[in-house]
């Protein structure tokens, strides 16, 4: 029964500690003193607009880049120390593919799998299960540049799986990809976690950021502005559903200032009005009896979007 | 793909702490890449590096050594000049063959197909890449230089056994040239910059007692061209061919090796600091 004991222990102890983690480069601060922590078997997101500083966490958290000052453990330990160590236990996905393009889809799994020391009768059987799994087999022989968008980053994962990491990282894995690709890959990373890995990804999708993250801190200007689930973070920073109004956009701001006591709070952006509230229908049904006349209404349910925009006075995505 | 499994913590081997955050001395997967991908490449550039040498000695060795005949070789031995050339196309051979992979191939892997990047990523360290890299880059210009050693030896321009050193002598220089090649390449930011490589080469080539003895130049020349690396393997590798061996050879074996060195370091800096920073 012992066994169980150590089991339980070892999962309880986090596989990330940041705490008051910076990156300086000269004048310029990419991360400002941030501090979580990822549990394993986790899914962490980092969620922020650009420059925010998620790549860069996500290059100190993969021991490519290191930090100015904070502490930093890996696994236990410090990336300073312990590169090649941690980096040998990490699967890295980064922002934009750097697949091998001298080199053939499956000849990409098998060398970089040598790269961690597998031996070669190892590296082959992993490549073609990694095949499989990024749906790439009819691919094996072709050109990287031959690839889709899609297809790339299917092989980017399949590669960053080839040593079996016990955390992913995977910085934007789905920016620039059409709506099917970004699902087949979702269900990908779904099989991912649901076998156990530890997944730390960036997105500034909050779509994205629901499906896949259990937990997440949102991010701007290399600081953290809140962290939690995205759920409670809705019902935190959001109310329940959101009312969008569209006058035109020269009247929006008038609008929006005639609108300022309806709902819980009412945000004003370029191109509509936002009405936070619990009851969106019932809010549309008063705010028609008081005799306001939008040229479209919509009601929808409270997204991360709407935290952020709560949260940093800003949209998600410029 | 568990999460699980091999919950075991990390653990570091704290002996050879210092070397290991740079080498995990796996160099040898970097060659296992760099030959997979050059068997996909255009092997008639790669086998054009063979005939060049071959040219130049049938075009000026016999061509021209009909209206030179003989020369007087360092120690004042008179040796037929083709054999007089020869020794000096062979480390020719041996620096195109290194440079040319470790200069233009390395500047696009750096700066474009962010290949090292990559790499960096995994358990290899800047000392597995560099090392693989040359590697890659020497065994090129050792191609180049046995295919040629190949030739002299037919054509009878191998006057004695010493030249059987002469392989190990042009394995130095390949290896002399590829580092440093990789350690000035890890700095270019632009073809420009590349440019001035053949800039510097060209000359290097046709002024490094090449065609014809050093004595030729006034003495402060003399002084400068001694001091070109060309210079001081042309020297290795003819002494070698040509029999006429004495102590001396070891300063450039010195100056070979210590070349190498300072490449090996400089290029192994230069991946830290662009890669992990
Ligand atoms: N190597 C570098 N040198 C100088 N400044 C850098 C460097 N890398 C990042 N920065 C700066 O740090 C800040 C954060 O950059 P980072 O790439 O981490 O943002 P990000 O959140 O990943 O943005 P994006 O969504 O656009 O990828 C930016 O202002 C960027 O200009
Ligand atoms: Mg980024």
């Amino acid at each position: 029964m012992s066994f169980a004991w150590v089991t339980l222990d070892t999962v309880s102890s986090p596989v990330i500690v940041a705490s008051d983690l910076v990156k300086r480069y000269g004048e310029v601060v990419a991360v400002g003193g941030v501090s979580f922590e990822v549990a394993p078997g986790e899914s962490f997101g980092l969620l922020g607009p650009n420059g925010a500083g998620k790549s860069t966490t996500m290059r100190m958290i993969g021991a490519v880049s290191t930090r100015t000052s904070g502490r930093l453990e890996i696994l236990g330990l410090d990336p300073d120390r312990y590169g090649p160590e941690i980096r040998s236990q990490l699967g890295v996905v980064p922002q934009s593919d750097n697949l091998d393009e001298e080199l053939r889809v499956r000849e990409n799994l098998l060398v970089y799998g040598r790269y961690f020391g597998m031996t070669r009768a190892h590296v082959s059987g992993r490549a073609d299960e990694l095949l499989a799994f990024a749906q790439l087999q009819d691919k094996a022989k072709a050109k990287v540049t031959d690839l889709s968008g899609g297809m790339k980053r299917r092989l980017t994962i399949a590669r960053g799986l080839m040593n079996d990491p016990r955390i992913l990282l995977l910085d934007e894995p789905t920016t620039g990809l059409d709506p099917q690709a970004r699902h087949i890959l979702w269900d990908r990373l779904f099989r991912l976690k649901e076998q156990g890995t530890t997944l730390v990804l960036t997105t500034h999708y909050m779509d994205e950021a629901e499906q896949l993250c259990d937990r997440l801190v949102v991010v701007d200007k290399g600081a953290i502005m809140a962290e939690g689930s995205p759920s409670s973070l809705i019902r935190r920073y959001s109310s329940r559903e959101v009312l969008e109004l569209r006058f035109g956009a020269d009247r929006n701001a008038e609008m929006a200032d005639r609108l300022r006591d309806a709902g819980d709070r009412v945000e004003a952006l370029p191109d509509r009005v936002l009405v936070y509230t619990a009851d969106g229908e019932g809010e549309l049904a008063r705010l028609t009896d008081a005799g306001m006349r939008p040229i479209t209404s919509l009601v929808r349910r409270s997204s991360l979007e709407d935290v952020f925009l709560r949260l940093t006075g800003r949209s998600l995505i410029e | 793909m568990s999460g699980l499994d091999g919950e075991a913590p990390l653990r570091p081997r704290t002996s050879r702490r210092a070397a290991g955050s740079l080498y995990a001395g796996n160099a040898r997967s970097v060659v296992y890449r760099g030959w997979l991908a050059t068997k996909s490449t255009n092997w008639l550039v790669v086998v054009s590096g063979v005939f060049e040498p071959v040219f130049y000695l049938l075009s000026l060795g016999v061509g021209l050594g009909g209206l030179v005949g003989q020369v007087t070789a360092g120690d004042g031995q008179r040796i037929p000049y083709a054999a007089f050339i020869a020794p000096a196309l062979l480390a020719t051979a041996a620096m195109n063959g290194a440079v040319y992979d470790s200069t233009w191939n390395v500047f696009f892997k750096i700066r474009f197909a962010r290949l090292y990047e990559g790499m960096l990523a995994t358990s290899l360290g800047p000392v597995d890449v560099a090392v693989g890299e040359i590697s890659l880059a020497l065994l090129r210009g050792a191609g180049y230089a046995i295919a040629f050693m190949i030739v002299m030896q037919l054509v009878g321009l191998n006057l004695s056994w010493w030249a059987l050193l002469g392989l190990p002598a042009v394995l130095l220089v390949a290896f002399a040239f590829a580092s440093l090649g990789m350690g000035i390449t890890s700095y270019m930011r632009s073809f420009q910059q590349m440019d001035i490589i053949n800039f510097v080469m060209l000359p290097m080539f046709l002024l490094s007692a090449t065609f014809y003895p050093l004595t030729v130049y006034p003495p402060p020349i003399q002084v400068v061209i001694q001091a070109l690396p060309l210079w001081q393997s042309v020297e290795l590798v003819r002494s070698l061919t040509t029999g006429s061996v004495s102590a001396g050879i070891l300063w450039h074996v010195l100056y070979l090796v210590a070349m190498a060195a300072l490449g090996m370091t400089v290029t192994t800096r230069r991946l830290r600091a662009l890669f992990l920073d």
